[in-house]
Order: structure tokens, then sequence, then C-alpha cells
């Protein structure tokens, strides 16, 4: 795929203040261990060759979901334009180990770096079809201004970080 | 409106410019500058907007047959569809669900208005609002005051001190970090407890009985991750057909409300969704809520139910003119470009549920006209929310329709007092304020032929203070001073001073009633202006453009001042020959409202032929006419106000371009509107409203920049407000080309 949407990509995530982490497969669990604060949960990812550093819980209680510095996740998609990711969450828990603990890190293949909403939602209409119950399009941080000032993390994370894998 | 209704709702409005402007004031303007950055971003911004249209036209023409298909894919996916026919039937059917169990809530306007919560409690069921904003108003115990940002009018240090007092925590709450921090330990612990998680949806598709959901906080995702059972509530009318018609939708409605290229999260949930639940809530009595080693539960048992709220969205399907109300996503964006919504906020502009622009649709539809009546007439028809709405709804014409049917729907006799002076198309019971601003063009005939008698009388205290009484003119305002001699005199007498034959071009230039009456040397200098480019001028006696009665609803008197107007300029017209149009509020008739009330090929006639007086001097220069002719600037340092209905139009750039070719120095404002509206600051009951608007301006135009400039402004209203404001004395823009 041409290098366009990635660059896009990491500029959009800057823009947001989203750190992006160019890896490998076979890298990734020495990229990422310095990068997981513990308490951490995940879920398994379905990149071949790719697997969470131990100190990642997967199957979590609710308290450890709670209490977790560290959710790692695959997401479906990222979005170049936007800098954002597609969260799909399925029986493994994506969407509450994505959603509770202090810091998402999102882990996407870089073939699944789409450059646009439009292409975006091509996919997302068929994934819908083929029976994929929920999708988030997650774009940086929850936050919320309700408080009388913009505050990064609301009921959601406070911090996002994107991994790339560079060859998948 | 009695002299008593009137003061009550002064006192209303200054009472809420005390105690809500200043949040409301900051908040919106933050969405509002955030909106035009980021739709500026976009390439292809009105094309999304037509898109959006488009879907929405569609969905709501195909609405019956959109439900029923929705309804399938809910049900074959293993949900449940219900579809209530007003707000008790669906507090019944949810009341059913809940059955008076644990409920957290993301925020939805819907269930604000059917009011579930009031309901579910009486049942016996806890309601936790998760959303920050309405928590803090449930604390509060307090109404929504902007669609999208309920609590838009609660400062930091209110939202502070509530919480201090009501939790009463071990170390007082003061920033907005740690504001946000105790509200979401304190709800979490509700979701954790909960069973039944309630959301609103912002798009429902009907080819996969998809719910979208445009949020920021994480608390939507949470409420339907955490719970066994979820109840979304949704009016009918946020059906799409397809998954892929959310896109233009989710590229708009961030930059549209809030001014965010996106929000944080779009929620696409297809119910019931298999993400691992926290199954029942542990109870908030059993202490287990902290260290609480739950294991996740399987999702496989969850329960999803869509309430498709009617309220009268079906009736409003058929009304020609609410219609439109129905293709409205929420976004705010006609709220928060709204001079008016930025000072007051929406517990003034808004009713039972809604605010902002839009709001006079939904409540007209859903909670009558009595609803509707109550802010209606903070819309000025300003025109600010047309460009912004992402769906292109005229929201201004719909104001306009209920203002009408609110008209008429009142009781009363003829008022003997202006019924001389009021020979128009209206029912009896229309507020004698209105028929008074309404029928402008024969208060100032009259005012003309008798002054400067009638001038003099009018300024006499005695007569103020009946006009106050009586009609509800402000006795603060000054009253326009009618010129004996008006334009079309003048210039009968005068005639042209160009030769037909040889001239550039030949134009009729259009006497507005106020530049005819009150503002005569302004059109005087149009005309010499024109004729300095080798302009043939002729002022034909047409009458008012029905502006004024439009902008008071008397919809058939504006109706027969447009068809008057056609007939006067139409033989120009025919001879091919340009409108050229000072008053741009006149302009914005021709180009805009006309469409309503005129036939199609007579508006397009006009449409087609008319220019606003700068905009025009603008073509004559780009075409050859050489600036030489005109005043020169020699640097004069200007301020420049853009007419609101102007801007709508993109007119304003076409001023700038010519006065900096004749060589002034100028500097805008940017600002939605002066906030005098026409008729709108002459009422007792919103002067105050009107001035603390215009302050905004006045502040722009007494900087260190600006406050020794030269001030011009296009529109009559805002050089009316200008000249209340400041102490310098502002004027037309033509009036600086004038050689003279």
């Amino acid at each position: 795929m041409s290098t366009e949407p990635l660059a896009t990509f990491e500029s959009s995530l800057t823009e947001i203040g989203v750190d992006l982490v160019r890896t490998t497969a076979e890298e990734f669990e020495s990229t990422l261990a310095p990068r997981v604060d513990t308490p951490a949960v995940g879920t398994p990812l379905p990149f071949e060759g790719v697997a969470l550093p131990d100190a990642v819980e997967t199957d979590p209680t609710v308290a450890d979901l709670e209490t977790a510095r560290t959710g790692v996740t695959a997401v479906g998609y990222g979005i170049a334009d936007y800098g954002s990711v597609v969260v799909q969450g399925g029986p493994a828990g994506e969407e509450p180990v994505s959603l509770y603990a202090d810091e998402h890190v999102a882990v996407v293949a870089a073939s699944d770096v789409l450059p646009d909403m439009d292409a975006v939602f091509d996919r997302l209409a068929a994934d819908v079809r083929e029976g994929t119950g929920q999708a988030v399009i997650a774009t940086g941080p929850s936050a919320t201004a309700d408080m009388g000032a913009l505050v990064r993390g609301a009921h959601g994370p406070m911090d996002v970080t994107v991994v790339l894998l560079e060859d998948r | 409106m009695s002299v008593n209704d009137r003061q009550r709702k002064a006192e209303r409005i200054r009472h809420l410019l005390d105690t809500e402007g200043d949040s409301v004031h900051e908040n919106t303007r933050v969405f509002n500058e955030g909106r035009y950055e980021s739709t500026a971003d976009l390439d292809d911004y009105e094309a999304l907007k037509d898109e959006a249209r488009a879907i929405k036209e569609d969905a709501i023409e195909r609405l019956p047959e959109l439900i029923e298909q929705a309804t399938e894919a809910i049900e074959a996916n293993g949900g449940t569809v219900y579809v209530a026919e007003d707000a008790d039937d669906a507090n019944r059917y949810v009341t059913e669900v809940v059955d008076g169990r644990n409920v957290v809530k993301s925020k939805s306007m819907t269930s604000e208005e059917i009011e579930v919560n009031g309901a579910l409690e009486a049942d016996g069921a806890n309601v936790w609002e998760t959303d920050l904003a309405e928590f803090v108003l449930q604390i509060a115990e307090e109404a929504p005051s902007h669609i999208v940002a309920p609590a838009i009018h609660k400062s930091r240090e209110e939202i502070a001190d509530l919480f201090n007092e009501v939790f009463d925590p071990e170390e007082r709450l003061e920033t907005a970090e740690e504001l946000t921090r105790f509200a979401r330990e304190y709800l979490g612990e509700k979701i954790l407890d909960a069973e039944v998680g309630m959301t609103g949806a912002n798009f429902v598709t009907a080819d996969t009985g998809t719910l979208a959901l445009v949020t920021s906080e994480g608390n939507a995702r949470k409420c339907v991750q955490a719970t066994d059972t979820h109840v979304a509530v949704a009016g009918v009318e946020k059906i799409v057909p397809r998954v892929e018609d959310l896109q233009p939708f989710v590229e708009l409605i961030g930059r549209s409300g809030t001014g965010q290229d996106i929000t944080s999260y779009l929620s696409l949930f297809t119910p019931p969704g298999d993400s691992p639940t926290f199954g029942d809530g542990v109870g908030s009595d059993d202490g287990l809520t902290s260290g609480d080693d739950r294991a996740l539960e399987s999702g496989d048992d969850r329960e999803f139910h869509l309430v498709l709220i009617d309220n009268g969205r079906m009736a409003m399907r058929e009304d020609d003119d609410l219609r439109e109300t129905l293709y409205c996503i929420r976004c705010s964006a006609c709220a928060n470009s709204c001079a008016n919504f930025q000072h007051v906020g929406g517990h003034a502009f808004g009713g039972e549920t809604y605010s902002g622009g839009i709001a006079t649709g939904w409540e007209a539809g859903i909670h009558g006209q009595d609803s509707a009546a109550e802010f209606n007439d903070l819309c000025t028809g300003c025109s600010r929310c047309v460009n912004q709405c992402p769906v292109k709804i005229d929201i201004p014409w719909i104001n306009t329709v209920v203002r009408d049917r609110i008209n008429r729907g009142a009781d009363g006799e003829f008022d003997f007092l202006v019924e001389g002076l009021t020979p128009d198309e209206e029912p009896g019971g229309l507020d004698i304020q209105k028929r008074l601003f309404g029928n402008f063009d024969t208060l100032a005939r009259l005012g003309s032929a008798f002054a400067p008698l009638s001038n003099r009388i009018a300024r006499t205290g005695t007569a103020r203070s009946v006009m106050e009484r009586t009609l509800g003119v402000d006795a603060r305002r000054e009253l326009p001073e009618f010129e004996r001699e008006s334009l079309v005199e003048w210039f009968t007498a005068r005639g042209s001073r160009v030769d037909p034959e040889g001239a550039r071009r030949r134009v009729a230039l259009y006497p507005d009633a106020y530049t005819n009456y009150v503002r005569t040397e302004r059109g005087k200098a149009a005309v010499r202006v024109l004729e300095s480019l080798d302009v043939h001028v002729d002022v034909p006696a047409a009458g008012e453009s029905g502006r004024a009665p439009f902008s008071q609803g008397m919809v058939a008197t504006a109706r027969a001042n447009a068809e008057a107007v056609y007939e006067a300029l139409s033989p120009a017209v025919a001879a091919g020959r340009d409108v050229v149009v000072i008053e741009p509020s006149d302009l914005a008739m021709f180009r805009r409202e006309y469409d309503r009330l005129l036939p199609e090929d007579e508006y397009a006639a006009l449409r087609e032929g008319s220019y606003e007086v700068m905009e025009y001097v603008y073509g004559l220069l780009e075409n050859g006419a050489d600036t030489d002719a005109l005043a020169d600037g020699n640097g004069e340092r200007v301020a420049y106000h853009g007419h609101c209905q102007q801007r709508t139009l993109d007119l304003e750039p076409y001023t700038l371009a010519v006065l900096e070719d004749c060589g002034f120095d100028v500097a805008t404002s940017d600002v939605e509107c002066c906030g005098m509206a026409g008729s709108f600051g002459y009422k007792s009951e919103y002067y105050e409203l009107s001035v603390d608007v215009g302050e905004s301006l006045a502040e722009q135009f007494t900087t260190d920049d600006t406050a020794d400039r030269t001030v011009v402004a296009s529109g009559t209203s805002c050089l009316e407000q200008l000249d209340a404001l400041l102490t310098r004395r502002p004027a037309h823009p033509v009036r600086l080309l004038d050689g003279r």
C-alpha cells in the first residue's frame, strides 16, 4: 500500500496528542513491554506472530479493569484523515479493555490504515452485514468540557497510544 | 402581550443575562469559532451538507417503510422495537422493561422530551445520568440550557460549589480536572451497580439496525457495555436507510456542533452485541463495589430494546412547513451561531425541552404551539444559522411560519389604536406591537407626510410613555426621524443626471422604506455614486419589501407587499435593467424569502437581477469603471460592520474590496448580528437583550485599533444600534464613496 495514508495518519495523531509507535511483528513484544504500565489488561491480538507481554492480564475481573493503568487491544482500522482507530468489541472484551484503563494502547496493522471516512464506512458497512456487533471510531482519549474547562480523560481513557505494525 | 407580560418577560431575560449570560456567551463562542475553523478544513463542506440533506429528505419521505425495515433488522438480530405514540406510551414501555432496576443513562434529549427519569423513579428505579453535564443538572435539579452541552450556563466555580455542598468531599473540589475525576469515580460505581443502560441514538440504520452514538466522555459506551439490558430511545426521524449513509453525518456533526473535527467516540452498536458484561449489578448495599472481583460474563444474553418515539413527529412529516425540522440532527449549530442565544442561552431561548433556532420547529411539533410561543420571538430572522445547518434547514422560515400560526391562533378584536395604521392582511387577534412594526411602511409614509411635527410629537415624554404601555415600544430607544421629503420625491424632482443612451448600465434603485423616509441621505449618496460611474439611475416608487411584516410572522401581508414590489420593479427588470438595493435585509427578501412569497419565475427574475449597492459598485469597477470617479479614501481608517443577512448571502467581501480599492483602511467586526434586528431592539421586553448583544459589537469598535476609526455599517438596524452605543455617528459605506 502507498505510504501516504500512514504519513497522514501520523500527522493526524500528532495533532490530537496521540503517540504513534512504529514496530514490526517480531519486535512488537520488546517495543511494547517498556510502554506497558502495570497493572495492565489486554485482549489476544489477531496478528500472526504477535503476542502480548506476559504482564498483560487477558482474563480480567471487573476490579482488574477498574485498576488497570494500561489496556492493550487490537483495532480493526486506523483512519488517516482523523487519527482515529476503530475498536471492534467482541467476546474477548476489546470494548471494556479499551475503555476502563487509564491508557488505551491500540494495535493496528499498517494495511488496515485507511485514508478517509468514505473508505472506512465501506468497510464498516460490510463488517456489520457480516455480523460485527460493535465498532467504535475512537479519536484520541475521552474528553469533556462539562466541568468548565477541557479535560482529557472523562469516563474513558486519559491517554491513547497507537502501535503500528508495519509488516502486517 | 399585556404590559405586565412584557415586563415579566423583560425581567426574566434580565435575570438570565445576569446569572447565566456570561457562561453561555463564553462557551457558545468557543463552539461557534470552532465550527467556522473546523468546517473550513473540509474540501467538500457544501457537498457534504447537500449529501446529508438528501439522505434526510429521502429518509423522512420513506419513513414508514424504513421504520418497518429497521424493526425487521433489529428483531432478526434478537432485539425488540417498540414504536411509542407519545411520551406516556414510551414511558410505560420503558418502565416495564426496567422493572424497578438500577439504570445508568447517557445523554439523550429525546429522553428529556419524554421525561423518562421521572416515570422510572416513580416506579422505584434509581436513575443516574452519567454524562457529566447531565449529572450536574441532575444534582442541581435544573433543565438543560443547550441541546449538546446541557450545563453550558454553569461556570466551573458554580459546579464546584454545587459538588462541595452536595457531596461534601474530604478535600474541596476546585479545578475542572478534580471535578471530572470525582464525577467519574462517583458515577463509575453507579455504572457497576446498574442493570439497565439507557442511551439515545443519533442515527439508526434501517438496513442493519445499527445505532450510531456521537459522544466524547465514554459514558455511553460504559452504560451499554456494563449492563445486560440496553434500552435506547430515539425519535422516529433518526432512521437513515443504510450504514454508508452515516459517513457525511459523522464528518459534519462534531464540526457543526462543538467545532471538533470529530468527537472522541462514534459508536456503532448493532445490538445485542457480544461484548462481555458485568452482569447483574452488585447493588449498592453489599459493599462489593470496591475490590469488585466479579469475572466478566458472556454477553450472549444481552437484551436490547429500541423505543422509537413518534410524539408528534409523524404529524410533522405531513406538515409542509414543519417537515424540515425532522431533518435536524441536533448539532446545535443554529444555537451557537445565534447572537441572541449566545447572550441569553436556552433557558430563555427554548421551550419545554429543546432550545435554539430549530427548537421552534421541535416544540411546535412535539409540545405544541404554546411552548414555541414562549421563545419564538427571540429569532430575529438574522439568518446567520442558515449556512451553518449541516442539513440546510431554513430555520428562519420555520420560525416565521410558527410565528404566523401563533398570530393566527390568538383571539381578539381589531385594536382601534392601530387599525388605521395597519392596512394588513392579518387576523384581528394579532399582537398590537407586531401589527405596528409589521406595517412600518404605512407608519413611515405618514411620519414623513407629517414631518417634522410627527417627529416632535413622537419625541415627547407622554407619547413615549403611551407607546411603551400600549405598543411595547421601549422608551429608552431613540425613534427614527422621518424626512419630510422622501427619496422618491427628491429624485423625481431632481431627475437623472446621466444620459440613458450613453450610460454604462441602467438601474432601478430600490427605495426601501427606511432609505425612502428615514435615511434618505444614503439613498442620495447611492444615486450620486452610481451616476459618477456613468450609471443611469431611476428610483421607482416601489413599496416596502415585506421584510417588516415578515419579521413579525405576518406572512400574508409580506406576500402582498412582495407582490406589489414585484409589480413596481418588473418593468425595469423586463427592460433588462439591474435592481440595486441599499438595505441588505430587503435584498435578502429578494434573494431568499421571496422564494416563499412569489411565483417561481418572478422570484427568479428578481433574485437574478438584484444587487446590493456595494456589490454592484464592485461589479462596475471590475468591468472597467474607474475608482478615480469615486471619493479617495486616502488611508482613512474605517471600522466596518457587515449586516447579518448580507453575510449569509456572502456579500460582505464586496464592500470590503471596494473600500480598500478606494484607499480606505478597513477593520471588520466578527459578531454574528448587531442585536437590533429591525424591530427587535425597540420592543420593551427585548430591549436589554438587544443592547447586551449590541455591546459585543460596540466592544469590537472601541479597541485600541478601532476606537478612532470612522464607523460604517450596511444595515439600517446596525446603524441605529451603533449610533445608540457609540459616540461616533455611523454611516452607510456608500456615503464614503460619495465625492460630494
